[in-house]
């Protein structure tokens, strides 16, 4: 049993690596775009413009309140019907985890630009820093370091709710691994692999967040 | 000689209260003036309208002949000549203290990094911090902190200075350091607006006392007629509660220690 499992795992591993290939590139596509959009999201909301506040807010709750999975069908299969427009399964759950990623790393930069003392924005204008000179070299520099361990829980998060693709019909890692299980019924297996696929890619973030906070805070 | 800096019937509020109630003040070039008055007088506020960080709601603030209330005004270009130093200091922590100096020099004038290395160089001497160019803030008292936020404000070749109660979140000990350093800027002929808690700082350094209360300007005099004679009944009031600064000795009596020490180059 033992010599045939681990023999199923090594026929199957280039057909898993696939899987999880598109599992990977989701993520960190998503990732990367959440980052940007979240730390612009951050900036916009503390200039403390009254009609983009009230924009963004309801971007920020469209995205609280609707779970990912309704995102994912409403771009998915709504977007064809009432826009014309078809976006393959990869791109709309891209898609779908930056819009949803941006708002939640877009909430942490908020906070952590919040959290600066109001001095150092007055500092930076009182030497005469225009609003981007005043983010690039006064405010974002600090807040990055406040909003990276938080920042980091989010990336596990995103990671895996990529796996919701499945249902629109990405072939990520956990769709290749069904596709095992209905040929071999080897389901504790797969999904035992599985487990050990997502715990060694989000457990070090989550340990590098929690040393990240250890030592800054101690700073 | 006109003057430098105008304030006329000048009104600011908080929402519906109103913190400065027709302010009218002269600040000639090279004129030191202290504001006094008890806390939430308004004095901060009159500060900050100066340098921007509050707008105002009505009346005139004229620099150099400009109108600052116009809309079209560009802050950015004033606040370079406008200095501000703040109670707490707000250095930038990511940064090293001649990276605090040289960011407004470069970033903001373009200047010459040799030339504005040389600058910075030059007054963190004059305040005795030299051996401190490469720490960073978190590693300085607090008064260091402060003289160098000071240097921070004079590397933009301001032509006026504010200090916001530079001194009231320094220990005792520190507060002498930094008083000595506004202290030099004055003798140098820096325009200097002071709010202060330190009467007998007050009565050494200002060509003129302004005493605020409720938003109003009570009395405008030199130092020693408002020390010792203070017009209004309100000035009297608080000036009991200083009144051990009697006792202090003034920079212009050339005994006191504290002249000698307050010897900068």
């Amino acid at each position: 049993m033992a010599s045939s499992g681990l023999e199923l795992l090594w026929v199957s591993l280039p057909q898993l690596a696939k899987g999880a290939g598109q599992t990977l590139s989701i993520s960190f596509l998503s990732i990367a775009i959440s980052t940007v959009g979240g730390v612009l999201y951050g900036v916009l909301r503390t200039l403390n413009v009254t009609w983009l506040n009230a924009v963004l807010r309801v971007y920020l709750e469209l995205f609280r309140a609707i779970p990912v999975l309704v995102w994912l069908y409403l771009l998915f299969f709504g977007l064809p019907i009432f826009f014309g427009l078809s976006l393959p399964s990869f791109w709309c759950a891209v898609l779908v985890l930056s819009l949803w990623g941006a708002s939640e790393v877009g909430e942490v930069a908020r906070g952590a630009l919040h959290s600066l003392p109001r001095g150092q924005r007055e500092a930076g204008l009182s030497i005469g820093l225009n609003a981007a000179q005043l983010y690039g070299y006064v405010l974002l520099p600090q807040a990055l370091k406040r909003m990276t361990p938080p920042t980091i829980n989010v990336y596990t998060r995103i990671i895996k709710t990529s796996s919701l693709a499945v249902l629109i019909g990405v072939v990520d890692v956990i769709k290749v691994g069904q596709q095992i299980i209905e040929r071999t019924y080897e389901s504790v297996l797969i999904y035992g692999a599985l487990f050990l696929f997502f715990f060694f890619i989000c457990y070090p973030l989550s340990a590098a967040s929690r040393v990240l906070e250890r030592r800054w805070t101690q700073a | 000689m006109s003057a430098l800096i105008e304030f006329q019937g000048f009104n600011k509020f908080f929402g519906e209260q109103q913190v400065l109630k027709g302010i009218d003040l002269q600040v000639k070039s090279g004129e030191v003036i202290v504001i006094l008055g008890p806390s939430g007088c308004g004095k901060s506020t009159l500060l900050r309208c100066l340098n921007g960080l509050e707008t105002a709601h009505s009346g005139h603030l004229k620099f150099a002949g400009r109108e600052l209330l116009d809309k079209s005004t560009d802050w950015r270009e004033v606040r370079q000549q406008i200095g501000m130093v703040f109670q707490s200091y707000h250095l930038f922590p990511h940064m090293s203290v001649f990276d605090n100096l040289l960011l407004g020099p470069l970033k903001v004038q373009k200047r010459e990094r040799r030339e504005a290395q040389q600058q910075a160089e030059a007054l963190l001497e004059r305040v005795g911090l030299s051996d401190k160019r490469d720490a960073f803030p978190r590693q300085l008292s607090g008064g260091q902190q402060q003289r160098i936020a000071i240097v921070r404000s004079l590397c933009m070749n301001p032509r006026v200075m504010l200090f916001d109660e530079v001194t009231a979140a320094l220990d005792p000990e520190m507060v002498k350091e930094v008083l000595q350093v506004i202290q030099g800027l004055a003798r140098e002929g820096m325009t200097l607006l002071i709010v202060t808690h330190e009467m007998a700082f007050a009565r050494a350094v200002a060509d003129r006392i302004v005493f605020m209360d409720a938003g109003r300007i009570l009395e405008q005099n030199p130092p020693e007629l408002f020390f010792t004679n203070p017009q209004t009944a309100r000035a009297q009031q608080f000036l009991e509660k200083f009144s051990y600064v009697e006792a202090l000795p003034s920079t212009t009596s050339p005994k006191t220690t504290q002249t000698k020490e307050l010897e900068l180059p």
